[in-house]
Order: structure tokens, then sequence, then C-alpha cells
């Protein structure tokens, strides 16, 4: 295929364009100096940009390979390894600073209320939505039997997420934040992000145009769910009146009670659409393909999908709970959240079964049993959430360290699971290895992994059912027997288990770290004879 | 349904299309009637919008990320309301953009925190949390007390809240720079403009102890003083406000 200069360069090239001259509008009328860096950091990314596409557009015709495009696939899986570090790392020093408030430093950019969205931000958008462009681009690609529909497209969206993931990790240290939770960049950063998204939509969509298999495979179901649902969530909370343009601040379009629903109708499914739809998306390729079966179900798979995308959106409001929130809301959330563990569960017993006649892979092959445990862990949490979104559990469980244990039980033992799983196949695929380094690493980081996660899970439902109970416990003359300090020194041992779990944890990843760092600096696999299309099926 | 599902599988724009309008009924239910159903916000005297000290007293707040650790929320609880105060009404968050009701409680609830400690205590605790509370695990916040108050966009913060639906006058945006300096003047020589402005339940004095020196420090504790403590909750009518 031939082209010169298509519709597709113009657009992208005028995007680059208005990018590069908000980021000089900021550089130049910016005040505080980490926004000002910001706007030098934007130009000089749209500038290069421009100038790569310029060097292109002279250098005559592009063509476009008859193959696979998986070289922005290994760029994907190193930005969410390096996120996934910085992430795990922060996290534990928020643990250890929790325990010992002196690590604090008490230094602005050190305390733990800027260091936690480097933490929720880094692993959340930068290991998980790494990791998700990067397997989304292979999925799509082997499923439809085509290779991506551009070649700038997918470096634009490589380049464009990254940048904007080190302008929010930078800003936050500095004190730049919405302070909604899991949406804490400044609009100048969600407009960069909206403009990636909007280019990730159309990429994906034209290349599920281009495939070459009559209907469309079920992970991409959910990856296609990930993309449209978070540009709608993304785009309706951020809603924000900036200052000028001189300052990175803003203010929400909604106040109060609105603007609290808005949030968690966005942050729940931050959960539902980037940490369980997208990864969802991974596990229906990767599971079958890693345990060589077909997907157990397929009316399961359209009923757990379908249930998913309409039943997640319904149970933001279960994170307000005897608040100032309508109690019609509260209710209608709480009915919709207990409902949604019959979706939620379909998957689970989709992707267990799946399993069948292949358990032997769960003892023999490391990245099998992460995908397992995974899946184990994704039935756990989720019927964890539903319970505590029944009111009076949630009257025991809201404001304490049981929903941060409930959430790391998701994002570590569900989330990050797959995600290591799906790497140790991956990356021996997409830079044509042999297979890993090391199986034995790779077993050692996967019981590093589980014993630091149950360590970590283990602490927050004691600490958080402790705090609970602490603050509810009246004395015989209708008192409070606990000061709010006493819940507070209580949790210290807890909060000590925490850091350890999370150390344990963050041992196990960088173990994996380098395990894959040996797997791509080993020899290329010698190729034998590659099958005619490169597409291989996994069943439906 | 599976055959019909297969013809929907081989349409991807139709099928992005319907993920799309699938994942937007529940938000459409939950979230749209908020702001057309007129008791979810009460009716309720004394709320008033921030003064300009008292709104960068906010701005310093959601900066350092104090929400990540304290809740501004009183839930309908017994064990909420006896030991924070008279439960939150929406309307006491009316004019916040955005809301702070927080998500946990690593440090007790700050929604009536107003008035409950001296400023000389809060400036202490916050430069120096575990000088005062044995084994409270807060950073300490020292450096808002060397650091002086940028006013500079104060007026433009008052703009972009305005726009938000924010009431304040053309005179509040005007006069920001200049009310939040009279607000923390420590021989309170503006009082009367303040309060005529704003309204009666404006506190006016030097809240750092460093008189003469508009810092961080000033605007928190001018922010955290007020909280809670606006709301005149004798005029809330219980059969009215039901929701």
């Amino acid at each position: 295929m031939q082209r010169n200069l298509s519709v597709e360069d113009l657009v992208i090239f005028t995007a680059l364009f208005f990018v590069l001259m908000a980021g000089l509008a900021i550089l130049g009328w910016g005040v505080p100096i980490v926004y000002v860096m910001h706007g030098w950091l934007i130009a000089a990314a749209a500038g290069w940009g421009l100038i790569w596409m310029l060097g292109r557009a002279s250098g005559g015709a592009v063509k476009m390979p008859l193959e696979y495009n998986d070289r922005v696939i290994r760029f994907g899986i190193i930005a969410a390894l390096i996120w996934g570090i910085i992430g795990f790392t922060v996290g534990d020093i928020l643990a250890w600073q929790l325990a010992f408030p002196s690590f604090n430093g008490d230094m602005s950019w050190s305390n733990f209320g800027r260091l936690r969205p480097v933490h929720t931000s880094g692993v959340i958008f930068g290991f998980g939505g790494n990791a998700l462009i990067a397997t989304s681009f292979y999925v799509v690609q082997r499923t439809s039997r085509a290779r991506m529909a551009s070649e700038t497209l997918p470096w634009m969206i490589f380049w464009g997420y990254n940048l904007f993931m080190v302008i929010s990790a930078s800003g936050y240290l500095s004190g730049i934040t919405q302070s909604k939770e899991y949406a804490e960049p400044e609009w100048y950063a969600d407009l960069l992000l909206l403009i990636v998204w909007i280019g990730y939509l159309t990429l994906y969509l034209r290349t599920l145009a281009k495939r070459a298999e009559p209907h469309i495979y079920v992970a991409n179901w959910y990856y296609l769910a990930f993309i449209v649902v978070i540009a709608m969530l993304h785009v309706v909370n951020n809603l924000a009146v900036p200052v000028s343009i001189a300052y990175p601040k803003s203010y929400s379009l909604f106040s109060g009670t609105q603007d609290a629903m808005t949030q968690w109708w966005y942050g729940h499914n931050a959960v539902g659409f980037l940490l369980t739809a997208g990864f969802l998306g991974m596990l229906y390729y990767f599971l079958p393909k890693a345990v060589d079966r077909p997907v157990y179900s397929y009316r399961m798979s359209i009923v757990g999908f379908w249930g998913i995308t309409f039943l997640y959106l319904w149970a933001g409001a279960h994170h307000l709970h005897y608040t100032a929130l309508p109690d019609w809301v509260q209710y209608l959330g709480m009915t919709m959240s207990i409902i949604l563990l019959v979706p939620s569960w379909a998957s689970v017993f989709n992707g267990i079964l799946t399993l069948n006649g292949a358990w032997d892979k769960v003892r023999t092959d490391p990245a099998v049993r992460f995908m397992m445990v995974a899946i184990l862990f994704y039935g756990l949490s989720t019927f964890e959430g539903s319970f505590m979104a029944i009111r009076p559990v949630n009257s025991l469980s809201h404001y304490t360290d049981w929903t941060v244990g409930h959430v790391h039980a998701g994002a570590l033992g569900w989330v990050a699971f797959i995600t290591f799983g799906t790497m140790y196949k991956l990356v021996p695929w997409v830079w044509k290895r042999e297979g890993v380094y090391s199986l034995k690493l790779e077993a050692w980081h996967f019981w590093l992994a589980l014993t630091g996660t149950l360590i970590y899970v283990g602490a927050m439902w004691n600490s958080g059912i402790t705090q609970s109970l602490m603050w509810q416990t009246y004395d015989a003359d209708g008192a409070f027997l606990y000061s709010f300090l006493d819940s507070v020194v209580e949790m210290h041992p807890y909060y000590v288990a925490r850091a350890i779990g999370g150390l344990l944890y963050l041992i196990g990843a960088c173990i994996g770290v380098y395990n894959i760092y040996m797997t791509v600096s080993g020899p290329e696999k010698v190729e034998t004879q590659q099958a005619g299309p490169l597409a291989p099926q996994p069943a439906e | 349904m599976s055959t019909q599902h297969q013809k929907l599988e081989r349409h991807s724009l139709v099928f992005a299309m319907a993920i799309l309008v699938v994942a937007s009924i529940g938000g459409l239910v939950e979230i749209a009637p908020l702001f057309t159903i007129e008791n979810t916000v009460e009716k309720v005297e004394g709320m008033r919008p921030y003064t300009p000290l008292e709104l960068a007293g906010r701005d310093i707040y959601v900066r350092e990320g104090c929400y990540a650790c304290h809740s501004q929320m009183i839930r309908t609880l017994r064990s909420d309301i006896e030991r924070y105060g008279h439960y939150s009404l929406a309307a006491e968050s009316m004019y916040d953009h955005p809301f702070q009701w927080g998500s946990k409680r690593t440090g007790p609830d700050l929604a009536r925190i107003g008035g409950k400690y001296s400023d000389a205590w809060h400036v202490a605790h916050l430069e120096a949390p575990r000088e005062l509370v044995e084994g409270s695990i807060m950073p300490g916040y020292a450096f808002l007390s060397k650091t002086r108050l940028a006013t500079g966009h104060l007026p433009a913060s008052l703009k972009a809240l305005s726009r938000a639906g924010v009431p304040y006058t053309e005179a509040q945006i005007e006069n920001a720079e200049k009310d939040a300096a009279w607000q923390a003047d420590f021989e309170q020589n503006y009082e009367g403009e303040l309060q005529e402005s704003y309204g009666d339940n404006v506190q006016v004095r030097d809240f750092d102890g460093a008189p003469g020196r508009l810092t961080e420090m000033d605007a928190l504790v001018a922010y955290l003083q007020m909280l809670g403590t606006l709301a005149d909750l004798e005029t809330l009518n219980p059969q009215e406000s039901s929701r």
C-alpha cells in the first residue's frame, strides 16, 4: 500500500500544530514554574512529532509492510514496566509513611497527600494503561488478521499517552491536582489525553474495519468498551472552568452533591472499564492462547459483556452511602451493585472453565498460574465489592482500610497478575524469543507477588474492621470508648505488615522486570517456518 | 440470542455505538435528575460563597491532598453524628467546586472542624502534628507558615467560579486580592467591609500568629476555622429536606 499525504496525515498534522500552539501558550503565559515546564514539554513533543512527520512526507511514499506492527507494542510493554516499578515503589513508600510518619520528610513534595496520586496514577494509568494499549494493539491485529490501520497513529498514541503521564505525575508533586480521585490531572493534561484518546478510538475502529475475519472477537468487545466508556467518563467528569491560561488551576463545573455523584460515577467505572473491562479483554485473548483451549462459553461471554457494560455505570452511588446524596440514588446504586455480581462471576466461571483440560499447565507454567490466580482474585474482589455496597456493611467498611484492602485485592491480585501472566507470554512473542529467560525466576515472582498480596489484603481487612469497630464502640453510659487517636495508634502493626507485603510485591516485580530484560536481550528465536496468515484463530 | 448477536459482531461501528448507548443509561438516570429535582439540595440559611482568603485556603487544602486522609462528610449514622456533629447537608457543599467529601478517614472528619480548636492550635498542629498529638501520623506542614500567600490569581479564580455558578458579585471579584489581605489583618480594620460584602459569619483576624505577613498558613487556617460554621441548622426544616 502506498500513499503520499493522506487525510489522516493532515488531521494529525493539524492536531499536532494545535498542541504545539497550546504548549507555547502555556510556556509563554504560565506563572508557576512546573506549569511552564509542562508547556515546554508539550511544545517540544508536538514539535518533534511535526518534524518527524515532515521528514517522512519529504521522504516520499510510506510503505505499509505486510506484517503486524509489533514495534510500538514493545515500547508499550517497556513503558508499562517502568511505570509499574515507579508506581509500586511510591506505593510502598506511602505505606511506610503511614507506619512511620517521619518518612514524610515534611517537605511539600514528599508528603503523603502529594505522593499518593503519583502511586495511584502510576499503577492504574501508567502500568495498567500502557499494558492495555500494548495488548490491545497486539490482540486487535491478530484477531482481525490485519496490520494496524495507520503507521503514524500508534506512535502518537504511545508518546502522547506517556507525555500525559509524565505531566500528571510531575504535576502532583508540585500540587497540581483537581483532587478528584483517579482524575487528578488538570484541564490541560485532560485535553491532551482527550486528543490521544480520540486517536486511539479511531485507530481501533479503523483496524477492526480492515479485518479479514467476519466476526469481531470477544476480547475486542472489551477493549472497545474500555476505550469508548473511558472517553465518555473522562469528558464528563473533567468538565471544569480553568482560572486562566497563566495557571494550571481549574474549578470543577459541578459542585457538592452533583459533583460527588459525577466523580464516583467516574471513579467506580475507571475501575469498571479500565481495571475490569480492559483486563477482561486481555484475559479473553491471552488465557485461551496460553493454555491452547477455546473460551469455555460463547453465551456466557455475551451475558458477561453486556451485563458489565450496562450495570457498572449504576454502581458508583455505593461510594456515597449515608451521605448528603439523595437516598433514592443510594438504594439504586446498592441494588445494581449487587446484581453486578452476576455478570462478573459469569466472566469468572468462563475463565476458570476455559482451563478445563489444561489444568496441568497451572502447575508447570507460572504464566498460566498467574492468570488462574488473577481470575480467583477477580472473583473474590467482585464478590467483596458487591458485599461492601450493601448499606449496613458499608457503614462498617466505608472510610476505613477495608476499602484500601478491597482495591488492592483487585489491583494487585487481579489486574497486575493477569498483566504479568500475559507479559510472560507476550514478551517472547513480540521480541521473537524462544521463551522466557528463566521459569524459575518467573515462579519466584509469582510466589512473592502472591505472598505480598495476601499479607497486604489480610492486614487491611484486620485494620479496617478494627478501625470501624473502634469508631462505633460505646461504653455502658453511651459515651464513646475510644478517641479517634486510639484507632490511629491501633493501626500501627497492620500498617507495618502492609508495608512489608507491598515490599514483597515490589521485589517480585523487580525480579519480573529482570527476567523480561534477560529474555529480551537473549538470542532471537530460530525461525523454522512462519505459518501462512499470521493470525492464529482463538476459538470463540 | 447468539445468532442476533453475531450480526452485531460484524459491524464495529454499530457495536461501539451500542456500547455507548448501553453504558450511558446509568449515568442519565442517576446523575441528570440531581440537577432538576429541587429538594436534592436543602434550603438552609447562612450558606455563602467562600471569601477570597478561605478560597485560597481551600485551594491549598486541595493542593496538599488533604482529602486523601480527611473526609468532609458526616454521615447520617449515630456514631458519625455523635463524634463529629450534625450530619452534613447537601447545601453545605453547594459552593464546593470540586466537592471534598473524601473517601478515607486516616484522620478524623473535618466537616465541622471550624471553631473547635484555636488558631494557635491549628498552626502548631499543622507545623508539627506530633508535638501536640502524640501518636498522630499526619505529615508536617511547617512550610505553609514560611510561604507568602500568592493572591494575584484570586480575581481570576473568583471569576472562574462565578462562571461555574457561584454567585460572586462584580465587586467581590474585583476586590478579591484586597479582601484576602483584609481578612487576615491583625487590627481587624476592615471587618465591617468584609461582613457587608460576604455576610456576618466572616471571621476576620490574623490567623497564623504572625501579624503583618499574609502566609499560606493564614489562608488554610481561615478555611479550617469556617468549615461547618456557615449553615444555620436551626432553620432546617426536616420535613422539607427529606430526600
